[in-house]
């Protein structure tokens, strides 16, 4: 008698295709199989008519809210407001100014994002030294013949992208001195860095903007003015270094003690130790807490409405005021909403990706 | 080169040894790590002490030529503003004191209600991401990603002007079980206790007392024997059932003050102002997302071994959640827990956006405004948060101390 191998049986055939996925991922037991009934239910009730009144029943096309008509969204109001949106009251005339800054912008944070470019560090230098200065002049004029722009002008996204960019570049250096103070081993320098970083750390940042527009004035010697701008940027700098401080601390700590060590036993001094050994690892690790500041940080921007400043959200405020458009305001804050989304969500998912890759190179951890 | 040592590395007592060596050339002051970083010391506070120097010195100078006047005078006198909202007795003849008491303690219950909210939706959110039913965890991975990625400032503006602003007027109110919602609010009966209701209340502690006490009776004696007793239903039973049967026996001693439609608005009843409602809403969907975030990083860092053995052990799904997965999870959840409570109640100083008159509202934006005392309102807003924050992280110390793994 010969015995033979027989050949595998297929699965059954409730257990693979749609149906299997329906078995093991929707109803696989009781509980489960009402819930999915339910929530499938409630969902499906909420969002068919949400997919109806955004898309189908909108309206796109038209100047005025006469062409509102089909009951649904209604388009026409954010589209014929969108340069207001993007760009604030900044003249129509300059605007290349804006755009060529953002696209400047956008352009070096591609090439530091993209994993194959050379060359990332020279980058990193042009983007966190000299596009800020670059930028300023030629946001603000008054200088190589361009058209001084008060920044009174300024609002909307571009408004709360120069926030959010100034107030990161600007608060990374005094976080690093915050943090090297925080780990000091003198005990004046690290009680100065503790109390500043937990000072701010502890407030809300709608009392630092109110500090700065009220108690700033009152520090300086008598007409010596500030921008408004100015002033909201320098609290946003303030308060964002502490957060930063923090992130920069905790990329510190997981550089192995060895690291330290092997930089004194070769003899360096501590800038040598800490500039050419221990930051250019830690600032690695770093990258993600970063963005999850600056992520934290972009949307804390909105805040500077209540001190009178026109970025997005105030942009759209503004916009639902109107009496020309009284009635919109939830498309309006669909858009803005729609906009912080896009950033915040595209920074996290990199942050995300940046921690795995980070995760599985080499073992960093103490 | 080679005395241009660190200071991290340099022990003080490093420098003594070696009695018997030949004289060396002295050191340069600058090259000894202890001088140095004491002149660096001294530098750094003498320029602290000229920057603060300077900025009290402008500042004496500012407000004697606005004839501003310093000091805490102000919050005697008699503030002659009303406030929409106040858990305590306020009339515009109270002080500026008051005020700060007020707006202090409507921050505190919108921080409180608020935590309450974000905790319970939170932890649904977080488990409900980690489900195997995939609609659910798509759900919540959706919830997740759209309202923590979306500032929180835009969120009550829009629960406030796009959703409640937009409710009917108060004669055309939503009326249900003699509530009503309209564009003034959430207006709802007063309950109004008659005399006997200090029966129920008294039976209520009673029975909270003897549900502690048969948790821990049934604690030890399951720790005895093995057997295990249904505390929870009791204690729900108990602190249910007994307030409800006194009540009932001594005859409903409990009114309600309905409200009454008068003019344009309504009188009596409890009204929750729409500020408070949307307050909450974005402040409670906000964290929630947050709160999820940390609930799941802490389950899914207990190790897969504890849920096998659970289940080698024959623990149900239920019971391997909430007797082997949660407390270990809590040990990780708790910290950054804490660090969003804090969140939230910084975050509810937002109001002032709005109009809920919290302390920011009231006290840093009215009184700021009326009295022009910058210094002095702004230095105590800020200590108000500065002390809740120290408090939380205080409580959290303590706390990771308490439940901190002892290993054997």
């Amino acid at each position: 008698m010969k015995y033979e191998l027989q050949p595998a049986m297929p699965p059954p055939s409730n257990l693979i295709g749609v149906v299997g996925w329906l078995r093991k991922n929707l109803f696989n037991g009781p509980v489960n199989s009402v819930a999915t009934i339910v929530i499938g239910f409630f969902l499906i009730s909420f969002m068919v008519p949400v997919i109806q009144w955004i898309f189908i029943d909108s309206d796109w096309i038209g100047d005025s809210r006469d062409d509102c008509t089909s009951g649904g969204a209604c388009w026409v109001f954010i589209i014929s407001r969108l340069d207001q949106f993007l760009y604030g009251f900044y003249p129509e005339a300059e605007l290349w100014r804006l755009q060529l800054a953002f696209f400047l912008l956008i352009g070096s944070i591609v090439w530091l994002v993209m994993p194959q470019t050379p060359k990332k560090g020279l980058v990193a230098v042009w983007l966190l030294v000299i596009y800020p200065v670059a930028a300023f002049f030629l946001l603000y004029g008054n200088s190589f013949g361009l058209i001084q722009v008060e920044t009174h002008l300024w609002g909307g996204l571009s408004l709360t992208l120069v926030l959010a960019v100034v107030g990161i570049v600007a608060s990374l250096p005094l976080g690093i001195v915050l943090a090297l103070g925080r780990q000091s081993e003198m005990p004046i320098v690290r009680s100065v860095c503790v109390i500043f970083i937990e000072i701010w750390r502890g407030v809300p940042l709608i009392t630092v903007l109110f500090m700065a527009s009220v108690m700033l004035p009152l520090f300086f010697p008598e007409g010596m003015s500030f921008d408004k701008l100015l002033r909201a940027l320098i609290g946003i700098t303030l308060f964002q270094s502490a957060y930063m401080a923090e992130v920069i601390r905790g990329g510190l700590q997981a550089i192995p003690k060895g690291q330290y060590e092997a930089a004194d036993a070769l003899g360096l001094g501590y800038w040598q130790k800490m500039i050419l050994i221990i930051m250019p690892q830690a600032l690695k690790l770093m990258i993600p807490g970063i963005v999850n500041t600056f992520i934290a940080l972009f949307k804390d921007t909105s805040l500077v409405l209540i001190i009178g400043l026109f970025d997005l959200l105030a942009i759209g405020q503004a916009a639902n005021q109107d009496p020309k458009w009284i009635g919109y305001s939830t498309e309006s804050y669909l858009f803005v909403a729609l906009m912080f989304w896009v950033f915040c969500f595209s920074m996290s998912r990199y942050s995300q990706q940046l921690e795995r890759k980070l995760h599985t190179g080499h073992g960093n951890r103490a | 080169m080679s005395s241009d040592i660190s200071n991290s590395s340099h022990k003080p007592d490093g420098g003594s040894a070696q009695p018997k060596a030949p004289p060396m050339d002295k050191p340069k002051f600058w090259n000894d790590p202890k001088k140095r970083s004491l002149l660096f010391q001294v530098l750094l506070l003498s320029a602290l002490g000229f920057v603060f120097y300077t900025i009290i010195d402008n500042t004496l100078t500012n407000l004697e030529q606005r004839g501003i006047t310093t000091g805490f005078d102000f919050l005697t006198s008699e503030a002659g503003f009303g406030i929409a909202m106040s858990l305590i007795d306020y009339t515009e003849a109270s002080s500026y004191g008051m005020t700060f008491l007020v707006g202090l303690l409507n921050t505190i219950l919108i921080a409180a209600m608020g935590v309450f909210a974000a905790t319970i939706l939170g932890f649904i959110l977080g488990v409900a991401r980690l489900s195997d039913n995939w609609l659910i965890s798509k759900f919540a991975t959706f919830y997740i990603e759209i309202f923590r990625n979306i500032p929180l400032l835009l969120q009550i503006f829009f629960w406030y002007f796009a959703v409640l602003r937009t409710l009917p007027h108060p004669r055309q109110s939503i009326e249900f079980f003699g509530s009503f919602i309209n564009n003034r609010g959430f207006i709802f009966p007063a309950p109004v206790a008659e005399d006997g209701f200090g029966l129920v209340a008294f039976g209520f502690v009673a029975a909270l007392v003897g549900s502690w006490l048969i948790s821990r009776w049934s604690a030890k004696r399951q720790e005895r024997t093995g057997q295990q007793f249904p505390v929870f239903l009791t204690s729900i039973g108990l602190i249910v059932g007994v307030p409800l049967i006194l009540f009932l026996l001594s005859g409903m001693p409990m009114g309600l003050e309905h409200p009454e439609l008068k003019g344009f608005n309504f009188r009596g009843g409890i009204t929750v102002i729409p500020e408070l409602i949307a307050l909450w809403l974005a402040l409670s969907i906000y964290t929630a997302a947050f709160i999820a975030e940390t609930v799941r990083a802490g389950i899914l860092a207990v190790s897969h071994g504890q849920t096998e053995a659970a289940s080698a052990l024959g623990l149900s799904k239920g019971k391997t959640l909430r007797l082997i997965v949660i407390p270990q999870a809590m040990r990780v959840v708790i910290p950054p827990l804490t660090s969003q409570y804090l969140n939230l109640t910084k975050n509810s100083s937002l109001a002032t956006a709005i109009g809920y008159p919290d302390l920011v509202n009231v006290f840093a934006g009215t009184t700021l405004n009326q009295t022009g005392q910058a210094i002095e309102v702004i230095a105590m807003t800020m200590a108000v948060y500065l002390t809740l924050s120290l408090l939380t992280s205080f409580f959290m110390n303590w706390y990771n101390a308490r439940i901190q793994l002892t290993e054997r």
